[in-house]
């Protein structure tokens, strides 16, 4: 017996049993989704929120239309534009090099995961930034900082103390979202899920994938309460 | 060019109908869901903060098992769970032959179970911005506990609460895209099949992006008037 068949056998549940390695790859797959997207989407969102606070004004009107777009619209229409309309476009893909990419679903989930959440983490990193009295930053000058060091060692990490509990929230929702993966043919946690079903027509199988996700939420609400105390640890005598 | 314009005209030729059709079920799911998800949400905070600790740790849990499960999943199980219940229940009063669950209504109850737990930490916040003297003060007047929070908390509430809402709002206009998985011919759904039939999926798949965010702008200005109607009592 493998291991991941080995919860459905001991709760002698016989479908979690035999999907259960199937839905064990579905949530590799899940996580790496979340995981690539997120850290990527992060990076991106940095960059977004620096250049609508301190671009140029065309820069920061691009910005925020980008952001208005993104959160504005429904991920599954983004995913399916990325997947179905982009990819019709294969003469110019396969001219350009980059078929290979629109190709795969897998890439284009992390594509729309990627720029979706960047838009979201950029409008969290944004309101944190902004938050942050300016004083911080006229110290920072006084003392004869560069506006990098300034950034990285004053505004950097009183900015993700703020905007921590939020940008767990938007990785809860991330994990919550790839769901929709298994609707471009992706077999996800999701996805592993309803093939569970479609040859079993067992319910029960979908309150074991709910477990899973609830799992997967819980243990980034524990890491995100040690994240907090860690980064707060100076302030916490309030 | 124009034979884009013709795909997305009105009429047998174009989807153009068919979309504004879809754009008009999106809207109205969406607005059926909010009365019921709003009050459950409501109805969850009010227990959360319930002396018995039984009520308020089942309001956790509820809330924990809602916020943490994919609105997909939550809506798979209640499209094919209703459907079993119903179906039950169907051939357990002695009827033959088969029922089913309508979409509209699977995912209204499904959507509409999760705004209830993510709107119920917004009615939390507020409740808990509402002083308590406002609550003595009622008291001292002879007020009953209902007339309390009927007449005096209730009014306060909703301005407190509206940011929160609205944002709740716009979560739940763009989650209603999830229904079309389960026939509801929404929007995404009349997009997606517009795409199945003409083979042009960038235009529609455009064409209901944008929709999705005309909606999403507009929510967002009424939502500020609001807001600003709410607060007009208030020097800022």
């Amino acid at each position: 017996m493998r291991w991941c068949e080995a919860p459905g056998f001991y709760v002698g549940h016989e479908v979690l049993e035999r999907y259960g390695c199937r839905m064990a790859d579905g949530l590799w797959i899940t996580l790496k989704l979340v995981g690539i997207s997120s850290s990527i989407g992060f990076v991106l969102a940095l960059a977004l929120a620096l250049l609508r606070l301190r671009g140029p004004a065309p820069v920061r009107y691009a910005v925020a239309g980008y952001t208005t777009f993104f959160r504005g619209t429904p991920l599954l229409c983004q995913l399916f534009l990325i997947y179905y309309g982009l990819g019709t476009f294969r003469i110019f893909w396969q001219d350009v090099g980059l078929w290979w990419f629109f190709r795969e679903p897998l890439y284009c989930c992390l594509l729309a995961f990627t720029i979706n959440t960047a838009a979201y983490q950029a409008e969290i990193l944004r309101g944190s930034l902004q938050a942050l009295p300016r004083g911080q930053i006229e110290a920072g000058r006084a003392l004869g900082l560069r506006p990098a060091a300034i950034f990285l060692t004053i505004e950097m990490p009183q900015a993700l103390i703020i905007g921590l509990r939020p940008l767990g929230n938007e990785l809860i929702t991330m994990i919550k979202v790839s769901a929709i993966a298994s609707l471009v043919t992706l077999f996800d946690l999701m996805g592993a899920t309803r093939v569970a079903f479609a040859r079993s027509f067992d319910l029960s199988i979908y309150l074991w994938a709910a477990l899973i996700y609830l799992g997967l939420v819980e243990i980034i609400r524990r890491v995100w309460g040690l994240m907090e105390t860690r980064l707060a640890r100076h302030l916490a005598m309030r | 060019m124009e034979k884009y314009l013709t795909l997305l005209s009105y009429g047998d030729s174009g989807w153009g109908d068919e979309l504004l059709q879809g754009a008009l079920v999106t809207i109205s799911i969406a607005l059926a869901t909010l009365p019921f998800g709003l009050v459950l949400g409501l109805g969850v905070a009010l227990a959360s903060r319930s002396r018995s600790r039984i009520v308020s740790s089942l309001a956790t849990l509820y809330t924990t098992v809602f916020r943490g499960v994919p609105e997909l999943l939550t809506l798979y199980i209640i499209y094919f769970g209703g459907q079993i219940l119903i179906q039950k229940i169907w051939s357990g009063l002695g009827f033959s032959g088969s029922l089913s669950i309508s979409p509209f209504l699977a995912g209204m109850v499904a959507l509409g179970l999760v705004l209830a737990a993510f709107s119920s930490e917004v009615w939390v916040g507020a409740l808990n911005a509402i002083p308590k003297g406002q609550r003595e003060g009622a008291a001292a007047l002879g007020l009953t506990r209902g007339q309390a929070f009927r007449l005096v908390v209730l009014p306060q509430l909703i301005r407190v609460a509206l940011p929160g809402l609205g944002n709740n709002w716009m979560v739940l206009l763009k989650e209603t895209s999830l229904v079309s998985v389960i026939t509801l011919q929404d929007l995404m759904f009349i997009a997606t099949r517009a795409n199945v039939s003409t083979k042009e999926p960038f235009l529609f798949f455009s064409a209901a992006l944008l929709i999705y965010l005309v909606f999403s702008m507009l929510s967002a200005w009424g939502i500020g008037r609001m807001e600003a109607r709410a607060n007009r009592g208030y020097a800022r």
